[in-house]
């Protein structure tokens, strides 16, 4: 299927006809063919990116993704859209920043407006920790070529006029790490961009397909097929990036993952006018916090402390970020919050993600995403793609790979969140 | 937030009570003889199911004590809760590969 290109004279000519003349944007077949080179499960932005980037780089053309639900549906429509590259460990920096060149350029690149705006993310220190906590990510930042500066407070409340850095507050800010190639983007047009061009280049995106086992009949145990509620699928290389399921999915294949599934919440306000012209987190008192382009106030909660498939929360993790919030934007204490909701997220042990190969031959998983997987959307599937087409590690995904849990290389960005989950 | 009955001090409010991951994970008698791979199964692998769950909670705002619940992760409600040394109540497995 050609893809209609947005212009602007299409959208002048559409505007003329009374947009009657649109198709739709991606093929979505009822159900998937026989066989396929490659397989990717689970149809979130990681997934239809690495199957864009299989066909568009690596010259896949029979490519399937198999989505359970609908396409955005899972974490990707759940998450809050903050985007950043700055972590601390050199491999982290490299993974995330990665990423963050592939979202300056990917509105052109995939011919469909992501919404990528980078306003700047705030992260604002609240105690002397915080302070060392911060420079040192500065620092390393730096060598590792990603931007990073020091605020101070007055500087914080000039980038940022709602931020309340009275010395009365009861957790004083007393400055702050900004990031001015961050920001946001929008989740479902990232969903929907690479669906439409992966579909142009020949990718099958099967919804409401669930898979529900793994037939190992190849040389060695290979994968050689998936068991699907839309029947047998034979391919001998599989992608699972399933997110909050990964564990369910790798148990088909036999293997027991270093992961656990937590609910994370998320709440929007009511939506009202530009208010708030950056992201702004905090890790002390948690809370982080952008208005969306519709004008909601958009508010992250933490997770809960039990491992859950409910995709809801307790409703005290949303109160605790609300007092957060509240307390450091003043003017927000009298709006009102419209919706909550919760993804499942798959944390590892270390807090990074796990991306590449897996004992069993032919099964690649990208995984373990934890509380901060939306950024990485464009980076990992570009990543996660080079690994499935040549079958080893793509340089940027190698220090992430699911060994290093046996070998001990972690990659301990779980003292180095940004916001403690 | 969930009501969860310790076993000791009855019906008390999730608050009360830290969670302590996947429960009857026996840690081995002799780390020194597992090759890395088991080593890293103990420490690391974890069942993750959705459905009944074998876990420990710790009632930390209440008696201190540590005590083990089943409960099913996609509905959030609890099969049960025993204290710890005592085995898994039959009727709880379904579901879980363990």
């Amino acid at each position: 299927m050609s893809m209609r290109r947005f212009s602007l004279l299409s959208l002048a000519r559409e505007a003329l006809r009374g947009h009657s003349g649109w198709q739709p944007q991606w093929r979505s077949p009822p159900s998937p063919a026989a066989a396929y080179d490659a397989v990717i499960v689970g149809g979130g932005g990681h997934g239809l990116a690495t199957a864009y980037y299989l066909a568009r780089e690596h010259g896949m053309r029979r490519i399937a993704v198999l989505e359970k639900g609908w396409i955005g549906g899972g974490n990707t429509g759940r998450n809050t859209t903050i985007i950043r590259s700055n972590y601390l460990f050199p491999e982290s920096a490299a993974l995330y920043d990665h990423a963050l060149k592939l979202w300056e350029g990917l509105s052109r690149e995939l011919n469909y407006n992501v919404m990528f705006s980078p306003r700047g993310v705030l992260m604002s220190a609240h105690s002397v920790h915080d302070i060392q906590s911060f420079q040192r990510h500065i620092h390393a930042n730096r060598l590792a070529g990603v931007d990073n500066e020091w605020l101070t407070p007055e500087q914080c409340k000039a980038f940022c006029p709602p931020l309340d850095i009275s010395p009365h507050a009861r957790y004083p800010v007393l400055g702050g790490a900004l990031q001015r190639r961050g920001g946001t983007a929008r989740h479902d047009a990232v969903a929907w961009g690479y669906a439409r061009a992966a579909s142009a280049l020949g990718v099958d995106i099967i919804q409401n397909c669930e898979v529900t086992g793994i037939r190992r009949e190849g040389p060695g145990g290979a994968v050689s097929a998936l068991e699907t509620t839309k029947g047998l699928v034979r391919t001998a290389r599989v992608g699972v990036v399933a997110a909050g399921s990964t564990s369910l999915v790798m148990a088909m294949a036999g293997l027991r993952m270093p992961l656990e599934s937590y609910p994370l919440q998320a709440l929007v306000s009511e939506p009202v006018k530009p208010v708030f012209p950056c992201v702004v987190m905090s890790n002390t008192v948690h809370a982080y916090i952008s208005q969306s382009d519709k004008g909601e106030l958009v508010i992250g909660a933490g997770t809960d402390q039990y491992t859950s498939y409910s995709q809801a929360g307790s409703i005290q993790i949303l109160t605790h970020t609300l007092d957060a919030i509240t307390e450091m934007f003043p003017m927000f204490r009298r709006m009102r919050m419209l919706r909550a909701w919760g993804g499942i997220v798959d944390v590892t042990p270390d807090r990074s993600p796990i991306i590449g190969l897996t004992p069993v031959p032919g099964l690649f998983v990208n995984c373990g995403w934890g509380t901060g997987g939306f950024k990485a959307t464009p980076g990992s599937g570009h990543v996660f793609a080079a690994t499935i087409a040549k079958g080893e590690p793509h340089p940027i995904a190698a220090p992430f790979n699911l060994a290093r849990f046996e070998t001990g290389r972690m990659i301990d960005e779980a003292a180095a969140a940004a916001v403690a989950h | 937030m969930l009501l969860i009955r310790c076993p000791h001090c009855g019906d008390r409010p999730e608050v009360e009570f830290r969670h302590g991951g996947e429960a009857h994970l026996a840690r081995p008698p002799e780390p020194a003889a597992l090759s890395d791979a088991e080593w890293a199964a103990y420490l690391h692998q974890r069942r993750n199911p959705r459905g009944p769950h074998a876990e420990r909670w710790r009632h930390i705002h209440g008696c201190g004590r540590f005590f083990n619940a089943v409960r099913d992760t996609l509905t959030d409600r609890f099969l049960a809760t025993y204290p710890t040394g005592a085995a898994r109540p039959d009727g709880t497995q379904q579901g879980d590969p363990a």
